[in-house]
């Protein structure tokens, strides 16, 4: 079981963390709600909880609650600009499907 | 998929409900907009990396262009390029012709309140114009954040008025932006510098940009800020250093002022653009080369950085006037001041800092861009107010600029929200009617800190009817001001024995004058003896038309059967004598007549309420007056 992060993902969130002063690492999971069942979660984290599992990955702590890591498992986190707009993507083997606006999917 | 951002813990959103939220920095020369993301504020560039967005915008017949693109126009086509357009605002069409800087365009003569600038595309409003940019701005964050957006946040100078607020709002409107607040630019430059996290103390904002000079003195106390005092010149800025350079630039080519040019705007133009460069690049270096070739001026030389600074310098000189003006405001020194920040663009000019440093004895802060500063504490501020971080109680507090109130009888303003209340607020009076009867009520609702209505800003006028008949003061009405968060005004008034009420949204007028506030406040200084005489008087003069009133009303009803020809005679001779002296401007002789009115009157007045008495008890018994007592 694991979750990776591309280079770019890392140095992103490395920024994000410095600016912010504060923060273990980065939780990735999933939600039951959208229109296509489950929406990712993408959070800073101050501390970790008793069921977490935690993954190193470019010298940053990612961090995934036993819930969610079945959903995701195997997932690289990546950040992509597309135009203008830039921010993370999800690239989740398990994922089946998506609704039109990709902000949530199934498996 | 949608490419996410990283949120605060337990802060994910659900899908589809992520708020969208952006800070605008609506500026004279300039406008940014600016957002969070992933906990990180930033201002927004275009696809060519511009942070900055030139606040112009060209009217072309087939295309309306904004910003870099409408900016090459300004030179060649002045009079289809609105540039400025800020200052503009809520200002009246006497007020724009009058004014040297918006010569380059050409007015609709029409009655509308709101001037319309005449271009190749049709009429044009300000607010029309600064739609365009806010459009484009929105635009621009819609793309980067790949959505619609919630809410923007929108920053105005602390010295916008109602008027010059209300039009921002209508911009936003049209722009199809939802604002979720109006935000004043020195308070938004202290939330990008993160001063809501420090520790308490005053907080000096020095804003020049191109066009506006505001002086803020805010207090931080707990987390809360709180605007002490806000000062300054709402035509005073990066634009007149321009100006005065502009003005050397001619001098030294033998020509006449820019005023004179009024006629060849793009000589006026072109100047100014050189002038502008010439500016900017002596802060980098201690000289700078001009070259100029236009039609009817080709000209070359230098300027020192020694020179330009003995240009600006009375300019400069002149916000420090402010500064001192605002502390005593504030009731503060020095001393008192804990940190200075510098916003606009204008503050990158090396005299700026190093006299600002001088006067408030501290190193101001300026390692946050300051042409983006605003933008910054704007988002931060829409981030919140949209919902993105509830727990985080960022609350602002703004001032009001200009005492708000209504007119009173003998054109009186009387003040019911004093200047320098901290907003939003609600304060109500209660007010009476004048005349026997009456049934109606004109409120007339002004902004100024002198004493005579004529003397102050009108704001709206509105009529409360349906007032029961009674005798005068028995009516008791409320007038009730409210200011919301934006700084924007609702009266309303209630007769409390009936329940009718009438009320109005501060549709402020927009073709009134912008009478600078600081000359305004000046005014109300200076002429504060003769503002008190006046009000002495003119209340000696409605209390002496009460009088005679009441006077009349009393003879015609029962003066010849109560009083001897002799009597009503004297009375007669008093009456006329106070009538004599009402309209001569002494509020002393008035008075005086007054009482001489009423001491002839005295034993007139002591047989009415004998006879008014005995009139009341006819036909009834001793007994039944006092078993009622029982």
């Amino acid at each position: 079981m694991a979750i990776t992060m591309t280079q770019a993902a890392a140095d992103r969130v490395n920024t994000f963390l410095a600016h912010r002063g504060a923060g273990i690492g980065l939780r990735l999971g999933v939600k039951t709600t959208g229109c296509s069942g489950m929406s990712y979660v993408l959070e800073f984290v101050d501390e970790i909880n008793a069921d977490d599992e935690v993954f190193e990955n470019h010298g940053i702590k990612v961090i995934v609650d036993k819930k969610s890591l079945v959903y995701i498992d195997g997932t690289e986190l990546d950040f992509a600009k597309e135009g203008l707009n830039e921010g993370f993507k999800f690239n989740n083997p398990n994922e089946k499907d998506q609704c039109g606006c990709g902000e949530s999917f199934t498996v | 998929m949608a490419l996410l951002h990283i949120a605060e813990p337990g802060q994910s959103s659900a899908p589809h409900q992520h708020k969208l939220a952006a800070g605008i920095d609506l500026g004279t020369t300039n406008s940014l907009v600016a957002t969070v993301r992933s906990g990180q504020v930033e201002t927004l560039p275009d696809e060519a990396d511009r942070h900055l967005l030139p606040s112009v915008v060209y009217y072309g017949k087939t295309a309306v262009l904004v910003g870099n693109p409408a900016l090459e126009y300004s030179l060649t086509d002045p009079h289809n390029t609105v540039v400025s357009v800020k200052r503009m605002m809520g200002r009246g069409l006497a007020d724009m012709q009058n004014n040297q800087q918006f010569h380059s365009y050409r007015f609709a003569q029409n009655d509308s309140a709101v001037p319309r600038i005449i271009t190749q595309a049709g009429e044009v409003s300000a607010i029309e114009v600064s739609a365009q940019i806010l459009a484009t701005l929105k635009q621009r964050a819609v793309a980067t954040l790949g959505g619609e957006l919630d809410g923007v946040v929108i920053t105005v100078p602390a010295y916008f008025d109602d008027a010059q607020r209300q039009a921002t709002k209508d911009a936003a409107k049209l722009a199809g932006l939802n604002v979720l607040r109006l935000l004043n630019e020195p308070t938004a430059a202290a939330v990008a510098y993160g001063l809501d996290a420090g520790n308490d103390g005053v907080i000096a904002v020095y804003d020049l940009g191109g066009g506006t000079f505001d002086i803020s003195i805010l207090r931080l106390n707990k987390g809360v800020f709180e605007v002490l005092a806000t000062g300054g010149d709402s035509a005073l800025g990066g634009d007149d250093f321009d100006q005065a350079i502009g003005n050397w630039i001619l001098a030294e080519a033998g020509l006449d002022k820019l005023a004179t040019h009024a006629a060849n705007p793009v000589l006026i133009r072109s100047v100014l653009q050189h002038a502008r460069r010439a500016k900017e690049s002596l802060a980098q270096q201690p000289q700078t080369d001009i070259n100029i070739e236009i039609e009817g001026l080709h000209w070359q030389g230098c300027l020192t950085r020694e020179r330009m600074q003995a240009l600006i310098l009375p300019l400069v000189k002149n916000t420090l006037l402010a500064c001192r003006r605002v502390m005593r405001d504030a009731k503060i020194t020095n001393d008192d001041i804990n940190e200075v920040i510098m916003v606009g663009g204008s503050t990158r000019t090396l005299l700026v800092r190093e006299k600002v440093g001088e006067f408030f004895a501290c190193e101001p802060l300026t390692s946050i861009d300051p042409d983006r500063v605003v933008a910054t504490g704007a988002a931060l501020q829409a981030d919140v107010l949209v919902g993105n971080k509830p727990d985080d109680s960022l609350l602002l507090l703004d001032v009001i600029p200009l005492s708000l109130g209504i007119e009173t009888m003998g054109g009186l303003a009387e003040k019911i929200i004093h200047r320098n209340t901290v907003i939003p607020v609600a304060k109500a009076q209660d007010f009476t009617t004048y005349k026997d009867g009456q049934t109606a009520m004109a409120i007339h609702v002004v902004q100024g800190e002198r004493e005579l209505v004529d003397d102050c800003r009108s704001l709206a006028r509105f009529e409360l009817r349906g007032i029961p008949p009674q005798v005068a003061g028995a009516a008791r009405i409320r007038v009730t001001f409210q200011v919301d968060a934006d700084g924007l005004l609702i009266v309303s008034a209630k007769e409390r024995n009936s329940g009718v009420e009438a009320s109005v949204d501060v549709k402020p007028s927009y073709g009134l004058t912008d009478n600078e506030i600081e000359t305004m406040l000046k005014a109300s200084m200076d002429y504060a003896r003769d503002d008190m005489l006046q009000r002495s008087l003119r209340e000696q003069q409605v209390d002496a038309r009460r009088t005679l009133e009441a006077l009349d009303a009393a003879l015609a009803k029962d003066g010849d059967e109560l009083l001897s020809a002799a009597e009503k005679d004297s009375i007669m001779q008093a009456r006329q004598y106070l009538l004599d002296n009402i309209d001569n401007n002494d509020a002393e002789s008035i008075k005086a007549a007054i009482k001489q009115l009423e001491s002839d009157c005295e034993a007139y007045v002591a047989r009415r309420m004998n006879s008014n008495i005995r009139h009341v008890m006819q036909g009834h018994s001793i007994n039944e007056y006092s078993e009622n007592k029982e």
